[in-house]
């Protein structure tokens, strides 16, 4: 049996929230008699994780997906309900439980602004209790890893926004955590950067087992590392499960792009009873439900001279886009 | 082995700062220059004071410069430390880095109150030193081993008060999250403490000793200087110095549980 490294029961989360009405008359009125409501913003959720597992959170801005994350690592009470990580409670931020993770936000940074990020870097060997020595073995091992090297000793002020996150990973993973999370990594990187990133995202967590929690709008980041996702939609829990199940259960349609010998090829094929999207001259586009795509094409290929075929995914941000907005899945 | 980790981490820190404030020596050079120039403008002021009046107060302007001396270490102190590390708690909660500090193994009161040093404030202390050493001269004071001990328990307990009145109002930002001003009235309290206790009227005296206490942080330090000072007002101050550092701690833990980390 997996072990769970993560286990959320019935968790819950409320904030008080002051609302303000518009103009200097609501100004005033908020000066003098604030109004605070308790609203709710994570309800009832529950779900485990497995050693080694990366997670995709997903959901709309403000659905409950970075709260849910500072939960786990421990920076904000639950309301109601239980977290285990790693066998503790986070919240009370045992020496021992904060040796074991990180947090990494794309929007906050810890390195030190006006010094190289090696500074940085042993400041939090010695706050994790490592050794000159060590430090020094683990800085170029993620260095290598993170392919960045002169980087390491030039001001963070000076450095772009994509060395600077590979440096924040790196003052991150100093003390090699086996449990990551991840806000939001490649916010505002270029698409190198954020490739690299993801690359060697997956080449830690081979090489570690680490368990990553990732959140991110950028669809690639969790269509290329993780296979499990969960969708957040005003703070409940809308689907827990593969993301490829999901991707098929959205959208259990392909499109087939196919290029005939001759434009009497197409018309035939066009009058064979498909789901015809679109023609132009000998180039067709067909609709197949996923069940049938073997077969279809099969009756395809042996009834009809074709020159070329192409199966073409509907777009993934598309798909995705239909999960933010869902709220059953 | 907590101990030797914590001086490593303090050592750590000691570097990083000074290597920060040395990128930009300019400002180091205008800070050493203010420092020189404050002192000089609280002296001339106190001397202005004294000018007509022999004594204020029951003190005498050699006596009140002893005053000047301890608030110029206070103030030097709190330009070194308390001013970067705990006006930045509230940058911290409102801006929510405070996350980084609270998920490492580490203590997050003895992070947030000394990652930061702001190297110009050593000249104020070293110049808060001299003036002592100057007024110990001509107010010809007996300098032993006594003297020593006591005047050093009260500078110190001096310190304590201040930084737990700073910290405590700092780790209220918690909940109302701006409280710059807060902290801004309190050092201008720290002000009020360059005179002598003894010059403000009775109501001012009640207040500055029961409310807001600087009558512990820079009038018993300077009575002890003097030999005027008794025993219960020593000890009262060393209780006082426990008592505001132990809340603030307690507070500080406190406040932890309702902090709700910044939006993303």
């Amino acid at each position: 049996m997996d072990k769970h490294t993560i286990e959320v029961k019935n968790l819950s989360k409320s904030f008080n929230i002051s609302a303000k009405e518009p103009g200097l008359k609501g100004t005033i009125k908020h000066f003098f008699k604030r109004q605070t409501k308790s609203l709710k913003v994570i309800k009832d959720i529950s779900f485990k994780i497995k050693e080694g597992e990366i997670i995709g959170f997903l959901g709309a801005n403000g659905a409950g997906k970075t709260t849910i994350l500072k939960m786990l690592c421990g920076l904000i009470y639950p309301s109601e309900g239980s977290i285990i990580v790693s066998g503790y409670l986070p919240y009370r931020r045992k020496e021992n439980f904060l040796k074991n993770i990180s947090l990494i936000m794309g929007q906050k940074q810890q390195l030190i602004w006006d010094l190289p990020p090696i500074e940085s870097f042993y400041l939090n060997a010695s706050i994790y209790d490592l050794d000159k020595f060590e430090a020094k073995k683990r800085i170029k091992k993620l260095a290598e890893m993170l392919e960045i090297g002169e980087e390491l000793f030039i001001p963070v002020r000076k450095l772009s926004l994509g060395q600077r996150m590979k440096s924040e990973l790196l003052a991150a993973l100093i003390h090699e955590p086996n449990i990551l999370f991840l806000d939001e990594p490649t916010l505002g990187l270029d698409i190198n950067a954020q490739r690299n990133l993801r690359k060697f995202l997956q080449k830690y967590n081979n090489e570690t087992n680490a368990t990553i929690c990732l959140t991110s709008h950028y669809m690639k980041d969790i269509t290329s590392l993780c296979k499990r996702v969960i969708c957040v939609h005003n703070g409940s829990i809308t689907y827990d499960g593969e993301l490829d199940l999901l991707l098929k259960k959205l959208s259990p349609v392909k499109e087939i792009l196919i290029v005939c010998s001759s434009e009497e090829d197409a018309n035939q094929l066009e009058n064979s009873g498909f789901n015809v999207k679109n023609k132009t001259k000998n180039e067709i586009t067909i609709i197949i439900e996923n069940n049938s795509i073997t077969s279809s094409l099969k009756k395809i290929l042996n009834n009809f001279d074709i020159v070329d075929l192409f199966i073409n995914e509907p777009p993934i941000d598309e798909i995705i886009g239909k999960i933010l907005i869902k709220k059953k899945l | 082995m907590k101990t030797k980790k914590y001086l490593k981490v303090y050592g750590k820190f000691l570097h990083t700062s000074l290597a920060s404030e040395l990128e930009y020596k300019t400002n180091i050079l205008i800070d050493l220059f203010t420092a020189i120039l404050s002192l000089i403008g609280s002296i001339f002021l106190l001397s202005i004071f004294f000018q007509n009046n022999g004594r204020i107060g029951g003190w005498e302007f050699e006596q009140a410069l002893i005053i000047q001396g301890i608030y110029t270490i206070l103030n030097g102190i709190t330009n070194t430390w308390f001013n970067p590390n705990l006006t930045e708690i509230v940058k911290h909660i409102r801006e929510g880095t405070l996350d980084f500090v609270l998920l490492k193994p580490i203590d997050s009161q003895f992070f947030i109150s000394l990652k930061k040093l702001t190297p110009s404030g050593f000249l104020e202390i070293i110049l808060g030193v001299f003036l002592l050493l100057y007024c110990i001269k001509i107010n010809q004071i007996n300098f032993n081993l006594s003297f020593l001990i006591l005047s050093l328990t009260t500078i110190i307990c001096s310190i304590c008060i201040l930084y737990s009145l700073w910290f405590f109002i700092s780790s209220t930002t918690i909940w109302f999250v701006k409280t710059w001003n807060a902290t801004e009235v309190l050092r201008s309290f720290l002000y009020i403490g360059r005179f002598p206790l003894n010059s403000f009227s009775f109501s001012l005296r009640i207040f500055f000793s029961i409310f807001i206490p600087i009558v512990f942080i820079t009038t018993i330090p300077s009575e002890v200087f003097l030999g005027l000072s008794q025993l219960w007002k020593i000890l009262l101050e060393v209780i006082v110095a426990m008592v505001f550092l132990f809340t603030s701690r307690k507070f500080w833990l406190f406040a932890l549980r309702f902090y709700s980390s910044a939006s993303s």
